[in-house]
């Protein structure tokens, strides 16, 4: 456990210094100026954007699913399914084009094996405790943990097509 | 800035990886339980706890009553919601307690218990509650176990900052948790920003436990969470927990989470005090019910108060700072020195702890870094005692045990932690089934901890007793905290979600327990304080009742002359002056609760009779072995009848 930790720590440590290089509009740490108060207005808070988390395709995750085999051609049906499963149960945290409670979810094919993404749906709770891309995303969510939806593994390769079939069109 | 980040996500997730095993089923079902536990716990058969613990309910609007180390609960006491086992807001002398600015609110969500203090001790003669929903502060005598005040707060939405009090119960607060319109105009949302305020009240007390609204502070539109007065040097001082300090008005989950910092405020009261009694403040409308049950009349009384005083901070010189403090803080705690104020970065693993003595020389040296809206923004680094590093996860809430260390709950990571007051260093950490939230050791919020036993109350309960369905009642966890090492001993569920408890030593209030109402103090208008004044009077379509209870009969139990659409009322008091020799009323149709009245007491209920015939009554509380021959009939005649009005017992009119 402990070696696992520490290398876990490093790799993180490491991604960390590589990204998180985003210049915050308010200074931080001691010359704090927290904000432009007493300057009335309907100015939009800028959102810190979450620093950025490194792409990964060889990590599959940890959860149920070992492997997922992927054709070149995109299952227009099963896209179609995920897309409403994706509509139903997971629009109230994550959006395909913006970061909004979650990781904006555009593109994530190309970041994430699809055995990593299948996982985090369907075991989110074991992926935040043990995945370091999971444990990250969740600190640089304010600590927003993700929910389980309870979708069985079909359902999570009828959305896993459906990001694949939205990432192709994009 | 870099290096500072990836060292706080390399501890979070440290941390994850700590705790990740804390909710493994393996040591779930144990825990760290020591071998005598159940002996530690145990309360022989008619023997008595050592301490009371008052645990909010939550969304059930009310305070339970438990006795420590058993987990006994010993009563609900009904605070801000309609309690039909007992008829409170349902009754004539009780419905009015309920009354607000908006009308009758027949529920409420109650937070944060806090007993009255002298010297910064518990003195066990009140304890205060606020209401989050419809902000309201009540006031309940730990003599009758019973609310006696309850005042609405104007010009607040979320009184969750709420309802601490100072250590001489001079003062009580509540703050605004969601910041709003001051006063409410109708305005875009999307203006929210500068426009919004967090009006933050002060409460006088008096000797008599008399609320009164003594001034408002008129604070940026922040969030304001939670509070703690100061204690000893820092007594006159109050401290609220602030976030939002975006001043995001959608989507808070995100946008409310912004900025590293926002603020613990620091208010020297003392000084707004002084400048109020100086006539200071401006006087502005504000609508607010103030409702008071009067022990002699059993009545209670509500008025609605129509000004309250605004105090700009800005006019009071050195009376209002802002201390920041890491990561949307949550609780904000006092120590019993009154040195350290610990503001619990909900979303971090560290515990930011402020100096008090720093403060103060932060203050003289105006040693600010900008202001807000015209508040001085105290330097971080000046005001920092120290920081409790990689505690955990989320931490919220933080008590004390008066032998230096403090006990902090950590929501994410699931656990309570104790660490040193001097060195700041974490001395032992528990895990919690599951994801606390507030934790109490009776006296933790005073200058004298009593510090036996902590127990913390957990927001999730999954698996830890026997499922009852998708809804499941809250957990509390007892330790023992008297050695080194936090031992967890007892498992009990609570009712509502206990968010703040507060506990007191048993013998502090034991002894002074009301056991009976006296008649010959009874005052009430409808009171029948003997057999003789039992009678029936007419007024139009009103009929009142004069009836009076005694072990096993009503006075009277035949009654003629009801006629329908006639509206009735029972004035029902019990004659008994023995202890626990309640009766009950119940009115077959009757369109409310029952009553229960307890001996020398009167209570009233409305009946409105819809049909002709004979309709019996009875008594609901097992009082004697002929408590099933406790009963009456009421004949209910025509609309038009011209039946009498007739009351007799053992066919005798009664005299």
């Amino acid at each position: 456990m402990k070696s696992i930790v520490k290398t876990g720590l490093g790799v993180v440590l490491a991604l960390c210094l590589a990204s998180c290089g985003n210049s915050d509009k308010k200074k931080d740490e001691d010359g704090i100026r927290l904000n432009d108060y007493g300057s009335p207005g309907t100015e939009k808070v800028e959102k810190k954007s979450s620093a950025k988390v490194e792409v990964d395709m060889s990590n599959k995750g940890v959860g149920p699913i070992k492997s997922v085999s992927i054709s070149s051609n995109i299952d227009t049906e099963m896209a179609k399914t995920g897309s409403e499963v994706f509509s139903k149960m997971c629009t109230a945290c994550h959006k395909m084009d913006k970061k909004f409670v979650g990781p904006s979810l555009g593109g994530v094919t190309e970041r994430r094996s699809p055995e990593w993404i299948m996982n985090m749906i369907l075991s989110p709770e074991k992926m935040i405790k043990e995945d370091p891309i999971a444990k990250q995303l969740m600190v640089v969510s304010n600590m927003a943990m993700m929910a389980n939806q309870g979708l069985n593994e079909e359902e999570a390769r009828a959305i896993l097509e459906y990001f694949r079939e939205h990432d192709k069109a994009n | 800035m870099k290096r500072y980040i990836s060292l706080t996500i390399l501890g979070i997730i440290g941390l994850i990886l700590q705790s990740c095993g804390n909710q493994d089923s393996a040591s779930k079902k144990s825990g760290a339980i020591t071998s005598n536990a159940a002996e530690r716990v145990y309360v022989a058969p008619g023997e008595h706890d050592e301490y009371y613990a008052f645990l909010s309910g939550g969304y059930s609007g009310n305070l339970t009553v438990y006795g420590l180390p058993s987990g006994r609960m010993l009563k609900e006491i009904p605070v801000f919601s309609q309690f039909p086992t007992n008829g409170y807001g349902y009754s004539e002398e009780t419905a009015p307690m309920l009354n607000t600015s908006f009308g009758m609110v027949p529920w409420g969500d109650a937070h944060h218990p806090d007993i009255s203090q002298t010297n910064g001790e518990l003195d066990g003669r009140w304890i205060f509650i606020n209401e989050n929903n419809t902000p309201r502060i009540a006031r309940i005598s730990l003599e009758t176990f019973e609310t006696e005040e309850i005042i609405e707060i104007p010009h607040s939405a979320g009184n969750h900052s709420s309802a601490y009090v100072t250590e001489n119960s001079e003062y009580i607060v509540a703050g605004t948790r969601f910041s709003i319109p001051y006063p409410q105009e109708d305005m875009a949302i999307d203006k929210m920003k500068g426009n919004f305020k967090g009006p933050l009240t002060f409460i006088a007390i008096n000797d008599e436990g008399r609320m009164n609204i003594d001034f408002q502070l008129d604070m940026p539109g922040f969030n304001y969470d939670l509070s703690h007065p100061g204690r000893g040097d820092s007594h006159g001082w109050f401290f609220f927990t602030t976030y939002n300090t975006e001043e995001a008005h959608t989507m808070q989950e995100v946008n409310a989470s912004q900025n590293d910092k926002d603020f613990i405020a620091a208010i020297n009261w003392k000084k707004i005090q002084q400048y109020v009694k100086d006539g200071g403040g401006e006087e502005i409308e504000a609508k607010y019910a103030h409702n008071v049950f009067d022990h002699h009349t059993q009545t209670a009384t509500s008025t609605i108060e129509k000004k309250v005083l605004r105090v700009d901070p800005r006019k009071v010189e050195d009376a209002v700072f802002f201390m920041p403090t890491p990561k949307s803080p949550h609780g904000c705690d006092v120590d019993p020195s009154g040195e350290y104020i610990v503001g619990n970065g909900k979303l971090s693993t560290n515990l930011t702890v402020h100096s008090f003595s720093k403060m103060l020389k932060a203050i003289e040296n105006k040693d600010f870094d900008g202001d807000a809206y015209g508040i001085p923004i105290l330097n971080f680094e000046s005001t920092l005692a120290g920081t409790v590093k990689e505690g955990g996860l989320g931490p919220l809430h933080t008590e004390f045990d008066g032998k230096g260390n403090a006990y902090t709950t950590f929501f994410i990571s699931s656990e309570v932690v104790k660490w040193n007051l001097k060195t700041f260093e974490v001395l032992d950490r528990q895990p919690s089934y599951y994801s606390v939230g507030h934790l109490m050791i009776p006296g933790g919020n005073s200058r004298k901890p009593f510090g036996k036993y902590m127990i913390s109350l957990n927001k999730i309960t999954k698996d830890r007793y026997l499922p009852t369905g998708p809804e499941l009642e809250h957990s509390a966890q007892l330790f023992d905290i008297s050695g080194d090492k936090m031992e967890l001993l007892l498992d009990f569920p609570t009712h509502g979600e206990p968010h703040y408890a507060a506990g007191i030593p048993a013998e502090i209030i034991k002894s002074k327990s009301r056991k009976i109402y006296r008649l010959d103090e009874n005052e009430h208008k409808y009171a029948a304080k003997q057999e003789s004044e039992t009678r029936m009077e007419r007024d139009g379509n009103e009929v009142h009742i004069y009836l009076t209870t005694v072990r096993s009969h009503f006075s009277p139990d035949n009654l003629e002359g009801i006629k329908v659409g006639d509206k009735v009322y029972f004035h029902v008091t019990n004659l008994e002056q023995d202890f626990d020799v309640p009766h009950g009323f119940a009115m077959i149709g009757a369109n409310t609760s029952e009553l229960l009245i307890m001996p020398g007491q009167t209570k009233t209920i409305i009946w409105e009779p819809k049909r002709e015939g004979v309709w019996p009554f009875y008594c609901t509380d097992f009082c004697s072995a002929l408590h099933q021959e406790m009963q009456g009939y009421i004949r209910v005649s025509g609309k038009n009848a011209n039946v009498p009005l007739k009351w007799t017992l053992d066919d005798e009119e009664i005299k």
